[in-house]
């Protein structure tokens, strides 16, 4: 098991730093930061002052390594936009998001993995198909048309729940509801697959022949089976939802991550967006390695060699 | 005579396919007593597992089973609802498969899955299941018990793993065994002492032995009783020495002509082969199964349903409308 976390948890740093380094290169992709620092219209001297005092004049890798140091310590970066530190921003709007993508996949989990169980169970029965229905209906809707349907429903004609902010948990339910529909039928589908695979195996056939509860064959024996590949796919999804809830949380305006990258966009804040990529991008390897981790508890041929 | 601890009346399951009602398994009597083996032969898809698997009731959702009795130990278990097959099974009657490499869950540690075993069906402790787990698996020739019970099945070779889920039938003290071609899996060395052991176990532990196979050199060596099976139906059922020394029926014959056997098959002598193949299953069939294959074939063997009858009258019993003594002559050696 040792062994096995140590190799990928060394896989994941490696994979860091490359992110890091695109992350990195991020600022020249749009071109020479000292002119684009200048401003419009500046002269000729003050970029090349520009450059001197921010140290773009310095060989690439020096940069890099600088940066690279910095980010380690902490220091993302300033925003040339908000006049502030770029990591205080971001740990300031990054439990939000956290919250919100967490709620996301709560209510992904626990709408999909029964309905994958129970469609496994009889397949091609009535509840199958509903099963099948909600997937297809999640997967072809747009989240934000989605979000926006929600609002129209709950908000505007029943005024059930509030549409802005994160001032209760109200605020919650229709953007983790919207965000994690669309993790739905991916989940689904892999449950009811990995449950049909299961059920239909040999050991279940064993369980069953020394008496076993129909309960205990089905959580113990196959379930715990069925579940591993799924972990893998929700932690994948979890990192997606991070990234992704720029739409949800625009459509909400909720104070997050996600509405904070949408934002940085708009006002062209270079260091902000770099920022934000490489949190997110450190956080998605290691959600990976959490769920390589879960896996191994969970299947015993990865843990035991 | 004491009481069969397995009896069977007429058992026959059928499968609903598309092109009509598949009947794998017609009309299977049978009794196993306390100590006894009875062997089950016939070729691939026979329906030998099948009927096994009708008497555990773990039959596939779709098949429907049939029958007039099945009794373990005097008790009816034909209508049994879900909830009591639940509490024989792997209680009073346990089964072995044939797939040791995946019958096992890759999930769980040994010992966890025999103790389960024990105390899904008794009051014990984890600690008494525990002592229970070593004590089967140095019986089934385990060596270091204890310290296999915290491996998992991918750490086990496949004959290991056998004797694991031997040990695994055997933690409740069952009064029947059904095996389930239980050494096919396994290399040639293997497969003796698997036999071996499940002879000896079944002798020390007094329960009935029911062993599918289509090893006739294994039936040989240790069944008290053998009943041949052919396209779903017993054609022949007797003691071991009734059915190999005076075979009744043209396809026990066939399957005897099939097998060299040591000092009676010259050196260079071809084996026997059975003309034809086995008749699809579904629908409804009159007559004889073998009767497109038999060699002995007459008018009326097609027409009527050929029932099990006591030639000699010493219990062995075939189905077939000649005697004994008129299927003498036939042989398949050369017919292929």
């Amino acid at each position: 098991m040792l062994v096995f976390a140590v190799k990928r948890f060394g896989v994941a740093v490696l994979v860091a730093l490359t992110v890091s380094i695109l992350s990195f290169s991020m600022m020249y992709l749009s071109g020479d930061p000292a002119i684009a620092l200048a401003g419009e219209g500046s002269s000729q001297e003050d970029i090349e002052n520009v450059r001197r005092v921010y140290g773009f004049d310095r060989p690439i890798i020096v940069q890099y390594g600088d940066w690279l140091w910095n980010a380690l310590h902490g220091n993302l970066g300033h925003s040339n936009y908000l006049k502030s530190d770029v990591a205080s921003v971001i740990f300031e709007r990054l439990p939000t998001t956290m919250l919100l993508g967490a709620c996301a996949l709560g209510f992904a989990l626990v709408l999909s993995i029964p309905l994958g169980v129970v469609a496994a169970i009889r397949p091609n029965s009535l509840i199958d198909r509903v099963a099948l229905t909600i997937a297809v209906i999640g997967q072809a809707m747009p989240s934000f048309w989605f979000a926006l349907t929600m609002i129209l429903w709950f908000s505007i004609t029943w005024r059930l729940l509030p549409i802005t902010g994160t001032d209760s948990w109200k605020n919650f339910i229709m953007p983790s509801i919207a965000l994690g529909y669309y993790v739905t039928p991916a989940v689904m589908r892999l449950t009811r697959a990995g449950m049909l695979e299961v059920l239909s195996s040999d050991y279940i056939r064993t369980a069953r022949a020394k008496g076993l509860r129909p309960m205990t064959v089905l959580f113990k024996h196959a379930l715990r089976n069925a579940i591993i590949p799924v972990v893998s796919l929700a932690a994948v999804q979890f990192g997606f939802m991070l990234g992704g809830s720029i739409v949800i949380e625009t459509i909400f305006a909720i104070n997050g991550l996600g509405f904070l990258a949408w934002e940085s966009i708009l006002r062209a804040d270079l260091p902000m967006m770099q920022a934000i990529v490489l949190v997110l991008s450190v956080f998605y390897i290691f959600l990976t390695f959490f769920a390589d981790m879960l896996n191994a508890f969970l299947d015993p041929r990865i843990r035991v060699a | 005579m004491s009481e069969h601890i397995l009896e069977v009346n007429n058992l026959a399951v059928s499968i609903p396919v598309p092109s009509g009602m598949l009947r794998p398994v017609q009309n299977i009597s049978l009794h196993v007593d306390r100590g006894e083996t009875l062997c089950i032969v016939g070729e691939s898809g026979c329906g030998k597992s099948l009927t096994s698997l009708a008497i555990m009731d773990l039959l596939p959702q779709k098949a429907v089973r049939t029958a007039d009795a099945i009794k373990l130990a005097g008790e009816e278990l034909k209508d049994a609802r879900e909830r009591t097959m639940a509490d024989v099974r792997g209680n009073r009657m346990s089964m072995i498969f044939q797939e040791p490499m995946t019958s096992l869950n890759p999930a769980y540690t040994v010992g966890t899955q025999l103790a389960e075993a024990l105390r899904r069906h008794k009051p014990v402790s984890a600690n008494e299941a525990r002592d229970r787990a070593i004590y089967l698996l140095e019986k089934v020739g385990i060596t270091a018990a204890a310290s296999r019970l915290g491996q998992y099945p991918h750490q086990l070779s496949g004959g290991l793993r056998q004797r694991v889920m031997i040990a695994m039938a055997l933690m409740c003290g069952p009064d029947l065994i059904i095996a389930d071609e239980p050494t096919t899996a396994l290399d040639v060395t293997i497969q003796a002492q698997i036999l071996h052991l499940l002879a000896e176990l079944q002798d020390e532990f007094d329960m009935g032995l029911i062993l599918i196979t289509h090893d006739l050199g294994v039936v040989a060596r240790i069944a008290d009783r053998v009943a041949v099976m052919y396209a779903g139906q017993f054609v022949e059922n007797g003691t071991a020495e009734q059915v190999f020394g005076s075979p009744a029926h043209p396809y026990t014959r066939g399957l005897l002509d099939c097998i060299p056997i040591p000092g009676k098959t010259s050196p260079g002598e071809r084996l026997g082969a059975i003309p034809g193949i086995v008749p699809s299953l579904v629908g409804h069939m009159p007559g004889c199964h073998f009767a497109s294959r038999c060699p002995l074939v007459s008018n009326d063997c097609a027409q009527q349903s050929i029932p099990m009858r006591d030639g000699s009258g010493a219990g062995h019993v075939f189905r077939c409308l000649l005697d004994q003594k008129d299927t003498e002559a036939v042989s398949y050696k050369g017919a292929a």
